[in-house]
């Protein structure tokens, strides 16, 4: 589905990685490791198209992503570290807001439904400056549960999670493999997924 | 596309009305400047009519120069601007849709205040009206064109004196041929030329500034 051709990243003048390639086929979970300020987050950016690579390509469905980005936006979904979240904004107008970027106007019950699988469902009309930041991340899983994403790119999506909430994600990327998504995903903490992952190790000599 | 345009918009909308301060910042800098400026000066009707065209003008243009650093900074920092960017929707519809609200919320106003604030300033009836005119043609300019600036300095911290600096050259025709309209009308004289120029600026404005704007943001994101 995704594919990644000899792609380099320089920050600062710093060699990040350079002739990285890998590919994600359908049902497949593909883990970024590697130490802090390896370039993970760069990574996933270039993935998203976000950033430019130096050289290589990323490749959708066998086009570049930059000519095509249309299909492929309306395909994937991006956590990235910063919230996206309002604080004027209630938790329902949050989750809304996300999805018309991506024009998904869905029923009521099916957004209610989402919000309560990952727990917040008392606080639809509370603002979402009255909340935790777990709480926030959490409204990020309500959005990426909604977007009908076949590729979902996280990263580092325990942040600020408690242990209901790391199992939360694990269940739901098992549910997304096990639908034939494919997940891209960097973490700190250890995810316990009890399925195949195949790995990209960033900061030694990379390997796909 | 059109829902998504309508969707950011009302989002924006509904943003800023849970804000209402930093709402009627611009609005209160203008009236205050053009208030203030007869304190300073002798106030004779003569000299406050020759000095209205400029001074209202000039001070609508400072208000809008000052609301732009809004327009993208708070998307910016917390990340919902990386998700306009990752919409399967053209990003300069949606970059359209953030003007607009910009407009509707700094611009608009200025034009509603614009004849109190004109006759205030002595301007004869008819100037007055081309005030109100040149406003509303203009001010949509000057949040087009200030989105091309603020989408190239939203990465930068304290940005603004940049931002100034990009913008304000850009933003002198139009002060120039506003405030020359409102000055003309005052004379008794036609100012058809002066609108339509106006106008035209705001056609071109309307059809490459969200291009232009759009391009910007995928380069500052790309750093």
């Amino acid at each position: 589905m995704l594919e990644a051709r000899s792609l380099e990243c320089v920050r600062d003048d710093r060699l990040l990685f350079n002739d990285l390639s890998f590919s994600v086929a359908e049902s497949e979970v593909l883990q970024i490791e590697g130490p802090n300020g390896s370039g993970k987050t760069s990574l996933l950016r270039i993935i998203c198209g976000l950033r430019q690579a130096e050289a290589g390509q990323v490749l959708w469905q066998g086009e570049s992503i930059l000519s095509n980005r249309e299909d492929y936006y309306a395909s994937m979904v991006y956590i990235g570290h910063l919230p996206c979240i309002k604080g004027d904004l209630t938790v329902l107008e949050n989750v809304r807001s996300l999805l018309d970027t991506r024009s998904l106007t869905l029923a009521s019950a099916e957004t209610e439904a989402a919000l309560t699988k990952v727990g917040l469902a008392s606080y639809e009309d509370v603002p979402g400056k009255a909340l935790s930041s777990g709480q926030r991340r959490r409204i990020l899983l309500a959005f990426i549960e909604l977007s009908r994403a076949k590729l979902w790119i996280l990263d580092e999506p325990l942040t600020a999670l408690d242990v209901q909430g790391v199992a939360l994600m694990e269940s739901m990327i098992m549910e997304h493999k096990q639908a034939g998504g494919s997940v891209i995903f960097t973490t700190h903490h250890g995810m316990q997924l009890e399925c195949e992952m195949s790995s990209v190790q960033l900061g030694r000599k990379a390997r796909s | 596309m059109l829902t998504a345009y309508y969707h950011l918009l009302l989002r924006d909308l509904r943003l800023a009305l849970r804000s209402r301060h930093e709402l009627a910042n611009p609005l209160i800098f203008f009236v205050l400047v053009v208030t203030l400026f007869p304190l300073a000066v002798t106030p004779t009707p003569e000299a406050l009519q020759t000095m209205a065209p400029g001074v209202i003008w000039v001070s609508a243009l400072l208000a809008v120069l000052l609301s732009l650093d809004r327009l993208f900074k708070l998307d910016y920092e917390d990340g919902s601007l990386d998700q306009l960017m990752l919409s399967p929707n053209p990003l300069m519809i949606l970059v359209l849709a953030k003007v607009t609200a910009h407009w509707l919320l700094t611009g608009l106003p200025l034009v509603i205040i614009a004849p109190l604030l004109g006759m205030f300033m002595s301007l004869p009836a008819d100037a007055v009206s081309v005030l109100i005119y040149s406003l509303l043609l203009g001010t949509p300019v000057l949040s087009l064109v200030g989105a091309i600036g603020v989408s190239l300095t939203v990465a930068v911290n304290r940005g603004g004196v940049l931002l100034s600096l990009i913008i304000l050259p850009l933003y002198i025709p139009i002060l120039i041929f506003g405030a020359n309209a409102v000055d003309v009308a005052s004379d008794g004289l036609p100012v058809t030329g002066q609108l339509l120029f106006l106008g035209a600026v705001l056609a071109l404005a309307l059809s490459l500034a969200p291009l232009a704007t759009s391009v910007a943001l995928r380069i500052t994101a790309s750093r």
